[in-house]
């Protein structure tokens, strides 16, 4: 901190002046500045943190504050990795996973490279396509039960208009086979666009001179595609799909809305099971447990694929 | 064309590439404006088969998502007279009579209040903090900064249960000052990283400059950076206000009755025999009406927010 100009500036100078140029010291200000901040974060997450994984190790109930807390060791863990219920909502999630990032990747990268064409007007159509991403879940979830209604919702009704079938004859939300893809395609609908402005800043940020290097070297556009265009996207592509994984990660307002989580249990992603565990069965040591093996799991998983971004990024 | 470029696209190119995205674009817009739509419709133009895109407007859903009614006989709505404004009109056409108002008011009320007071608590945090990260020589600066972004990896129905039991232990649960602590926190990760881009980009020389003609640390902070930041400010402030406008886990877990947002009382509106869809539809068109501005305001800034800084254009 004693050598930025500054402060070599008012060491030079007399003590006078060099006392209204330090002003309070810069230690003091930046922790001044920094510690309202930090302490919140202690206060609010990680105080919360400390004491969910203490009460993991327990048999606590919220809905029973006089029964007796017993220290009940690793129990909750093994019977939720012993739990079938787990692995169905871990099965859940993973098909959510897939998919909903397999499609945005794809349509939102095409998207994106068709807007890079810069034809008239690209800027509001931008516009335009971003706007679902903007609204609320849970109210997007909500509404879309409506368009998903067999015979009198639009969805239906266009699929049936499209296809032939008739749109009372299926139902997204009310059929286990059909209720896994009602909450991809909603998903899907609403964060394509994040992809896609993610690429359209990679695809942006390739200088053309590159290929008008590859041009001269008389290289396809096929080629041109592939060796040029897609690894200079890709960390871009990554970072899209990081972001993604962790938001369907954790995703619970969109399908808590959509299907409950339902029909039975074919769309119970990991914090509809959670919130089960917490807030309907009460099993508050439980559902702890189960936090920290989630928390373990997002950091763990993060911090590999973080890794391997970095790498990506300075080849 | 101005000049010949080997880069750039032909027509027929940008014809074929305008074409696919304006159609996406339009499929993309339909359930959208379908909730537009069907705030208009009457909740049996809403129901009707097949979905009726031509349809007599009406104020209906509005009026029922802001009032209470109740069903009365004709006899006793006879007594008492005519209707005197438009919307008992309505009302009365469905033999019914408004009884009071509905809960949306202040639930959309109680969404501006935690939203703007956890965004405004969270802007002045988030630039005190982002200032110093950026400015001084902070100790374990790439490790503090990692942890703030980790706050946000946290599932909150994860951290909801912890939440949930210190908040009634210090009286907070179903409180506006509970929530905009909690929005404050969640949102703080998103505004010290912007800020701290944003500020990064001003050349330090400005501020040395300032301290050279006497000005102190803190004067040098508001006159010369302050300013210089506002334009990422207002833009991060904006990100922080849409989140906590939208946030819908939290707000249905710790709040009940009086700090609910709107997001977990849209999907609860009922009307006679289910959802009342064009009052929920009317619901969550007013809702969405401020995003939708700030989302066309801040066209630019849009992806740096959405991606923590991560990608700037």
């Amino acid at each position: 901190m004693s050598d930025t100009p500054i402060m070599r500036l008012a060491k030079a100078t007399p003590p006078g002046i060099g006392r209204r140029v330090g002003g309070l010291s810069d230690r003091a200000i930046a922790w001044i500045f920094v510690a309202p901040s930090i302490a919140l974060l202690l206060a609010v997450n990680i105080f919360p943190l400390i004491w969910t994984i203490r009460l993991s190790f327990t048999n606590f109930r919220v809905n029973r504050p006089n029964r007796d807390v017993e220290w009940i060791g690793l129990e909750n863990y093994r019977d939720i990795l012993t739990d079938s219920d787990t692995w169905l909502s871990t099965q859940a999630t993973a098909h959510f996973l897939f998919w909903t990032i397999a499609l945005q990747v794809l349509i939102g990268f095409t998207m994106a490279y068709l807007i890079n064409k810069k034809f008239r007007g690209n800027d509001m159509w931008t516009t335009i396509i971003v706007f679902p991403m903007m609204l609320s879940p849970a109210v997007v979830g909500n509404f879309w039960t409506f368009l998903y209604q067999p015979q009198i919702g639009l969805f239906n009704y266009v699929v049936g208009f499209l296809t032939g079938a008739d749109p009372s004859s299926f139902s997204m939300i009310g059929d286990v086979a059909l209720a896994p893809w009602a909450i991809i395609i909603v998903d899907t609908w609403m964060w394509t666009p994040f992809v896609m402005l993610i690429c359209l800043a990679g695809l942006r940020s390739i200088p053309d001179s590159i290929y008008e290097a590859a041009e001269c070297d008389r290289a396809s556009k096929w080629r041109q595609f592939w060796t040029i265009t897609i690894p200079m996207i890709l960390p871009f592509l990554m970072l899209a799909v990081l972001f993604r994984g962790i938001e369907n990660f954790k995703m619970f307002d969109l399908v808590v809305q959509l299907t409950g989580g339902g029909p039975g249990s074919t769309t119970e992603v990991t914090s509809i099971n959670l919130k089960r565990e917490a807030f309907e069965r009460w099993r508050t040591g439980y559902a702890s447990a189960y936090a920290v093996i989630l928390f373990v799991t997002v950091f763990g998983l993060a911090s590999i694929y973080v890794k391997a971004l970095n790498k990506v990024k300075d080849r | 064309m101005s000049s010949f470029s080997v880069t750039e696209p032909s027509a027929r190119q940008k014809y074929f590439a305008g074409t696919l995205v304006s159609l996406y674009a339009i499929i993309t817009l339909l359930p959208l404006l379908w909730i537009i739509a069907t705030g208009f419709k009457s909740p049996s133009d809403a129901i009707a088969y097949p979905p009726e895109v031509f349809f007599e407007p009406t104020l209906e859903g509005y009026v029922n998502l802001f009032t209470t009614q109740t069903r009365v006989t004709a006899e006793a709505a006879a007594e008492l007279g005519e209707p005197q404004t438009w919307y008992e009109q309505i009302v009365r056409d469905n033999d019914m009579i408004i009884v009071g108002p509905s809960r949306y008011g202040e639930r959309f009320f109680n969404s501006v209040i935690i939203g703007f007071g956890s965004t405004f608590l969270c802007i002045v945090l988030g630039t005190a903090a982002a200032y110093a990260f950026s400015r001084f020589r902070v100790p374990l600066k790439d490790d503090l900064m990692f942890f703030i972004l980790s706050t946000r990896m946290m599932p909150p129905i994860a951290v909801a249960i912890p939440i949930f039991l210190m908040f009634r232990q210090l009286g907070l649960n179903d409180t506006h000052a509970g929530m905009i602590l909690l929005y404050t926190a969640v949102n703080l990760s998103l505004s010290v990283w912007l800020i701290h881009g944003f500020i990064d980009e001003i050349p330090i020389e400005y501020e040395e400059a300032a301290l050279i003609d006497g000005y102190t640390r803190f004067q040098a902070f508001y006159k010369i950076v302050l300013p210089q930041a506002a334009t990422g400010i207002a833009s991060t402030a904006i990100f922080c206000l849409i989140f906590a406008w939208n946030e819908y886990a939290f707000a249905v877990l710790l709040t009940s009755g009086t700090a609910q947002t709107a997001p977990p009382f849209i999907p609860t509106i009922i009307g006679v025999g289910g959802q009342d869809w064009p009052a929920v539809a009317a619901g969550a068109t007013i809702f969405l009406v401020p995003v939708m501005v700030f989302t066309i305001l801040l066209r630019k800034h849009l992806l740096r927010g959405i991606t923590f800084g991560a990608v700037r254009k």
